[in-house]
């Protein structure tokens, strides 16, 4: 990677008209190079052919595929059971995070301690590192009939494995980290100080909370929860596996893309692949712009 | 234990009923959606002795599985690594406008479901898409085969050396480069000696989480692949084709191989972050 400042800046000064568009292109970094034509091989082509491919339908076609009745069942269950997903990981991982930063809960019996609390806060990366199919089938497993969780819940009338529920429940285990990881670090930064004077000024441990440590705290908990939400909603590999990929009970919209490409039906898959790509984007956005808010507290 | 870095002193006085009431919701919250579903796995694959667990390690589909992820980690990691240097450095090293644009952009395969992009894959080197005819005249299979998996897997695990290194340049600031071309280093003896040492563990860690990523995907290879048992079968197709096929033993003992990769990816995790001192960051 060259490091030499004055010929690196981008776009580069052109100071002679006579230079060839060769010689405009030559005189760019090569590391602008690597980054922009691979970029542009895996990332731009690819969105571009599926816009363009989309586009070569009719927009009364466009509309007919992506408000389908399957395709609008679709969106009900991923959207919906997501959103539920990450306002669920939204609690327990505010909750999760508060407890791994405010609160030593490592056994200790004699010199010898036993770290609990470093054991769950590594853990909690385990649902990035575990392969989705892995995720999938052990969660099967478990929450089906005869699980060791399901087989608790089945007297109950509960159906976990290949139903609605087992979709949750792996959106959740998916999406879990975000939330605890996203929170952790600003938690850790807050100023016990602020706390303190609230307390001094005769605040109650509740108005504290709700006053002092809520407020700056609120948008990094959106974004946890809207950066699990955009994992849920893309969710493959877990989900096609606990879930019996009904239509109209548990099918989501990634299980039928892939089902219409199975059918050879490009444009159907392509419509509602469209559809999520947009999804995604609107969240970029508002996982941005909501980072931007979350630092207006960062007065130091 | 590092631990009195990490809490106050005076939490252990302080803690009381709600202490003990929360405490008590993360653990049951974790048991049950983290700690219960991974013990099971273990016990599934190991249930019946170790003799059926390593029995299935030896078959041919999963050995060429195996091997197949093995390559497919080979090849992305270098792909990666190179991509993610390069934008890191052009990202944290200069100021431009729509530079936040194109953060964004880098961000954007771990948003897009694996799905579509496997999708898009289909479309540009599929029989019908733009560069079908083309290859189908040259010989050259992509969809359903080996170079649509790299392709797929590339893209879903591209972001993370970029993404763990711009933080560690950002940090470590141009003076000491500066300085070291004013002594008369060239670019690459700048990037060798000053910048690479600095940002070792940022590679590494985003080594890692590549790695991880690239071995375990799913959603994408498995619709750029065919799912040929033997042909284009990547491990974790190979676990869901198990499952699906009733080879529920086969199924947790590829599991298990993968999670034990997770494990090892969470430790080294864990190792890396404390070394840096750093925050821990999201992805």
């Amino acid at each position: 990677m060259a490091v030499s400042s004055h010929s690196q800046q981008f776009p580069p000064n052109y100071r002679s008209k006579r230079q060839s568009l060769l010689e405009t292109i030559a005189q760019i970094p090569w590391t602008w190079v690597v980054t922009y034509v691979y970029l542009g091989i895996m990332l731009l082509v690819p969105m571009l052919a599926m816009f363009t491919k989309a586009a070569t339908e009719s927009p009364e076609n466009i509309w007919r595929i992506a408000t389908s009745p399957i395709a609008l069942a679709t969106y009900d269950v991923t959207f919906v059971t997501a959103t539920f997903s990450a306002l669920l990981n939204g609690v327990f991982g505010s909750i999760l995070a508060w407890v791994l930063v405010r609160y030593d809960f490592n056994l200790s019996i004699g010199r010898f301690t036993l770290p609990i609390k470093n054991f769950i806060d590594a853990s909690l990366d385990l649902p990035f590192a575990l392969p989705t199919a892995v995720t999938g089938l052990t969660l099967a497993t478990v929450y089906s009939n005869n699980g060791w969780i399901g087989s608790w819940l089945a007297p109950f009338g509960i159906k976990v494995s290949f139903t609605r529920l087992g979709v949750a429940v792996a959106m959740t285990f998916i999406s879990l980290p975000f939330v605890v990881r996203t929170v952790q670090p600003v938690l850790q930064e807050m100023e016990r100080e602020v706390e303190e004077a609230a307390w001094s000024l005769g605040a109650s441990k509740w108005q504290t909370f709700w006053k002092v440590i809520f407020p700056p705290l609120f948008p990094t908990i959106l974004t946890g929860v809207a950066l699990g939400f955009s994992r849920a909603v893309g969710e493959y590999g877990s989900v096609v596996i606990i879930a019996s990929n009904t239509p109209f009970r548990d099918l989501i919209a990634p299980v039928l893309i892939f089902q219409r490409l199975e059918q050879y039906d490009y444009s159907g898959a392509t419509v509602i692949g469209v559809v999520l790509l947009l999804i995604s984007l609107i969240m970029l956005l508002c996982i941005n712009l909501l980072q931007a808010w979350g630092r207006r507290y960062d007065v130091k | 234990m590092t631990l009195s870095e990490k809490t106050d002193p005076s939490a252990k006085k302080q803690r009381n009923w709600a202490a003990t009431i929360l405490i008590g919701i993360s653990i049951i919250y974790l048991l049950f959606i983290l700690y219960i579903p991974t013990l099971n796995l273990f016990y599934f694959a190991f249930r019946n002795g170790i003799g059926p667990f390593f029995a299935n390690m030896t078959t041919p589909a999963f050995l060429h599985a195996a091997w197949l992820t093995f390559i497919l980690s080979v090849i992305t990691l270098p792909l990666n690594t190179i991509f993610g240097l390069c934008a890191a450095w052009a990202i944290a090293r200069n100021q431009f406008p729509g530079r936040a644009f194109l953060l964004s952009l880098i961000d954007l395969p771990f948003s897009i479901s694996p799905v579509v992009a496997g999708l898009m894959i289909i479309l540009l080197y599929g029989r019908q898409g733009w560069f079908g005819e083309f290859l189908q005249e040259q010989g050259i299979r992509v969809v359903f085969a080996f170079p649509g998996i790299v392709l797929a897997t590339a893209f879903v695990s591209m972001p993370f050396v970029a993404r763990e290194v711009i933080p560690v340049l950002e940090e470590m600031g141009k003076e000491q480069e500066e300085a070291a071309k004013t002594l008369g280093a060239n670019g690459w003896q700048i990037f060798w000696r000053v910048t690479l040492p600095h940002i070792r563990w940022g590679v590494l860690y985003g080594l890692i989480l590549t790695n991880a990523r690239a071995m375990g995907e799913f959603g994408a290879v498995a619709v750029v692949s065919g799912n040929i048992r033997g042909r284009t079968q990547s491990l974790p197709l190979f676990i869901e084709d198990a499952y699906k096929q009733y080879e529920t033993q086969a199924a947790f003992s590829a599991a298990v191989l993968l999670a034990l990769l997770a494990v090892v990816t969470v430790i080294l995790k864990e190792i890396l972050e404390r070394r840096t001192h750093s925050n821990r960051r999201t992805h």
